[in-house]
């Protein structure tokens, strides 16, 4: 395209073992914000990181106004004119807001020394023409995180960015903070800026963008003017389904939950501000309630708020009828909670333990240091869970890390499980592992069901949620939109929910 | 306007901690508020206050400096040597020691960057080989040096009270406020302290920057030792002994956050010289045990932690 600002042709990009990106053709235009979307592992940040010169690819061209280009740092990108805005604010907090803009360009007099007056006037230039209202004698970790991106974005600017990189912006800002930002964008690409605009709502989207590119799998899916593009369609295109494919499926029409079985968990009006808007909840034993949202929707902040790693701001919470008020993940356990972390080699295994001293580490935690579980009695935990989950280990004393990522999944299953828990949340359970471990994995859910424990079930492929749940709460930009069971719950009903439109309201 | 108090508070902290002590010895001890002792505060600590000018580059790029006792040491050391054994005269000595200092805090940085080392393990290592080459150099571990017409020249010197060493400590003072202020380096200084993989990502020259840096307290320790030399007239490599310690509890007293990004020279500044004021007291009171002095750094280092983390805390809610 003649009027193309960024082109990038045959992107490959290969990890390890992982193809990152494979054949990705991505373009921008000058005056257009393009939204670059896609669910995990999509490659959508590895492809920020090439055009950024954080990493270089392994194939394909990049031209930047018709020129090929190869940046080897993102320090190079930035002199070539390509400016990236991290959702954590790359900028010096202990410096002013003036320092900020022209660190490194700072106007110097004789001998080389700044000239502070010359920059404070320069600096205040460049955010009266941003329509920034900021005091920039300040130092900038004063200023909010929506004001130190549009710091960073007018030290872009000054920098003659022609293109600019906003990835993840809004993750952090508030629905004003988040205006002030999108009205800045409008007004560069007005002024000829080529946006690339990254994010997980897809009403912002909707709003800023121009064209959307969506990935998946490391693949091109697709992209598209965005007004010519149904939200149910794009929701389809991320999650990899064709329409045609949703309308057919067919409702699973799981027994409803035992309505005579106790509740064990409630949550009425429990939010955090800029994490989850408030939801309620409730969790009988017996019962699987699934989450289901795209990335980023805020399935993962409510099991946080559940399990006490993050405090909510407000609302009641109780376990098991005893009320909780301030919560801690000690507490949750204490009360008979579990979680599996999304990130299990982050937030759960120790890599270098064995597979019988990561199983034992929750019970042995919760026992206190002094009750200590002898090595037999350790060595026969472990066995029995080898063996009820089918881990495939030659033996329970090898490092965990040599086990692939489904046998690593269930070891972080049997830690929890030999706690005995009455309510266990799994978040992501089957994430980058192989089909078989996953089928074992939901046919071990539905045994711990029937066996009355009560579950949570988060998975970013709809398919499997709706086939475990019993009931499926969906959440869409940080917000409850609705739940179905019985009869309603099926992927396209899910899919419907998830890109905002009502069951009624036919969508083209 | 509130602003304003809340960003300078710790240094008028400071100030008013100095102030305080400084009338209350004043009020105590006649004598104490003379211009003689006035002078004679920048004078004794000298050595300490170019120590810890060094230190505070150090500081504010969030790293630390263990080996500037031993540097000192070493730099006293060297300049007897090359004065009274080999006969140079000191306006090659002292340049020389200078250079040497010089290169081996800039070798000490070039480790630390190169390696990707904690500054403290590395300078733990300078504080070892400086020392020891030090004692190496002779046997004797202390020269005598009344008898070299430079340096006696040198320690005659006096400005309106003002020796040498006080004279060199406060242009030392405004070079590095300077320096800090009006230069690239210096802002690339608190950018690297502030935060490392930000400045990177800036685009600002870590590696030059972080050499520089530890030159700075390498030639600022050289410096302390040639006029410790000057004002003893001898040559000691057991001087100095832990003075890094001192040298940053005046750093942190003056404001200067020991994670780095935020300080002054001011701060410094004043930092030393209520050090200094402690440490005088015993000379008007003669009944008064040396260990009250440690107790009272103590508390005031604590004291000035605490307040740092509390406004920290303040300052981190806002943003």
């Amino acid at each position: 395209m003649a009027d193309a600002l960024i082109e990038m042709r045959g992107i490959v990009k290969t990890y390890p073992g992982v193809a990152a990106l494979d054949g990705v053709d991505f373009s921008l235009r000058a005056g257009e914000i393009h939204a670059l979307v896609g669910e995990n592992g999509a490659g959508k940040s590895t492809l920020i990181k090439i055009l950024t010169g954080a990493e270089r690819r392994d194939r394909g061209t990049v031209t930047l106004e018709g020129a090929a280009i190869d940046p080897r740092t993102p320090v190079q990108a930035q002199r070539l004119g390509i400016a990236t805005v991290y959702q954590e604010v790359n900028l010096i907090p202990d410096l002013t807001v003036a320092e900020n803009i022209l660190l490194g360009r700072e106007p110097r007099g004789r001998l080389g020394a700044i000239r502070w007056g010359e920059m404070m006037r320069r600096a205040q230039q460049v955010v009266d023409k941003l329509g920034l209202h900021v005091d920039i004698a300040e130092p900038l970790r004063a200023c909010s995180i929506a004001v130190q991106q549009m710091i960073a974005v007018a030290r872009a600017i000054d920098q003659h960015a022609k293109v600019l990189v906003l990835d993840e912006p809004t993750s952090s800002l508030d629905a004003t903070e988040t205006a002030q930002l999108f009205a800045l964008m409008r007004r560069l690409r007005e002024a000829g800026m080529g946006i690339i605009f990254i994010t997980h709502f897809l009403d912002q989207v909707y709003e800023v963008s121009d064209r959307i590119t969506v990935l998946r799998g490391g693949r091109l899916v697709d992209t598209h003017v965005t007004n010519e593009l149904p939200r149910l369609a794009l929701v389809a295109q991320m999650l990899g389904k064709s329409i045609e494919d949703v309308s057919k499926s067919e409702s699973r029409g799981r027994p409803a939950a035992d309505s005579s079985q106790q509740e064990c968990l409630r949550a009425s009006r429990v939010f955090k501000r800029n994490a989850v808007q408030s939801f309620d909840l409730s969790l009988k034993a017996g019962e699987v309630l699934g989450l289901a949202g795209l990335l980023g929707s805020g399935r993962t902040e409510v099991v946080r708020l559940l399990f006490g790693i993050d405090q909510r701001d407000g609302g009641e919470l109780s376990i098991c009828g005893e009320s909780i008020g301030h919560h801690s993940p000690r507490r949750a356990i204490k009360a008979g909670m579990a979680l599996t972390p999304e990130d299990r080699r982050a937030a759960g295994l120790v890599p270098h333990l064995s597979v019988r001293e990561n199983m034992l580490l929750a019970l042995q935690g919760a026992k206190g240091w002094a009750r200590r579980v002898s090595v037999r009695e350790q060595q026969a935990i472990a066995d029995r869970y080898v063996r009820a989950l089918s881990i495939s280990t030659p033996d329970i004393e090898k490092p965990v890390s040599q086990l692939s990522g489904g046998n690593q999944q269930k070891v972080i299953l049997a830690r929890w499980l030999l706690m005995e828990p009455t309510i266990l949340m799994l978040d992501e359970p089957t994430r980058g592992i192989d089909i078989g471990a996953k089928e074992q994995i939901e046919l071990l859910i539905d045994e711990l069901r029937s066996n009355g424990m009560a579950l949570i079930f988060i998975s970013g492929e709809l398919d499997e949620v709706v086939r475990v749940s019993q009931r499926i709460m969906v959440l869409r930009d940080r917000a409850p939109v609705g739940e179905l069971s019985g009869e309603n719950l099926n992927t396209h009903a899910v899919m419907r929910q998830i890109a905002g439109e009502t069951a009624g309201q036919a969508h083209a | 306007m509130k602003m304003h108090l809340n960003r300078h508070w710790p240094l008028l902290t400071t100030a008013g901690v100095l102030v305080a002590l400084y009338v209350a010895a004043s009020i105590a001890y006649t004598g104490f508020s003379s211009w003689f002792q006035f002078a004679q505060l920048f004078a004794d600590n000298a050595t300490l206050g170019l120590a810890a000018i060094g230190m505070t580059f150090v500081i504010l790029s969030g790293g630390i400096d263990l080996s500037v006792g031993a540097v000192i040491a070493l730099a006293s050391m060297g300049l007897a040597v090359l004065v009274s054994h080999m006969g140079l005269p000191v306006w090659i000595a002292i340049p020389l020691v200078l250079v040497i200092g010089t290169g081996f805090g800039a070798f000490m940085g070039a480790i630390i960057q190169m390696f990707k080392l904690p500054p403290f393990l590395v300078t733990l290592a300078g504080m070892f080989l400086a020392r020891g080459t030090a004692l190496l150099l002779t046997e004797t571990k202390r020269i005598e040096m009344s008898d070299s017409a430079g340096i006696r020249a040198l320690s005659s010197v006096l400005v309106v009270d003002f020796n040498i060493a006080a004279m060199v400590f406060l242009v030392a003072v405004l070079v590095a406020w300077a320096a800090l202020k009006y230069t690239r380096f210096g802002r690339t200084v608190f950018a690297i302290g502030s935060d490392e993989s930000a400045a990177r990502l800036m685009g600002l020259p870590i590696a030059s920057t972080r050499v520089g840096i530890y030159a700075i307290s390498g030639v600022c320790a050289a410096a302390g030792g040639i006029v410790h030399v000057i004002g003893t007239q001898a040559g000691d490599a057991s001087v100095a002994f832990l003075l890094e310690l001192d040298a940053i509890a005046a750093v942190v007293i003056g404001g200067t956050v020991l994670a780095g990004g935020r300080g002054s020279i001011l701060g410094t500044l004043l930092g030393v010289l209520i050090l200094g004021i402690i440490t005088t007291i015993p000379n008007y009171q003669g009944n008064l045990n040396s260990w009250w002095i440690k107790i009272v750094i103590g508390l005031l280092l604590l004291v000035f932690v605490v307040l740092q983390r509390v406004s920290q805390r303040w300052s981190g809610a806002r943003g």
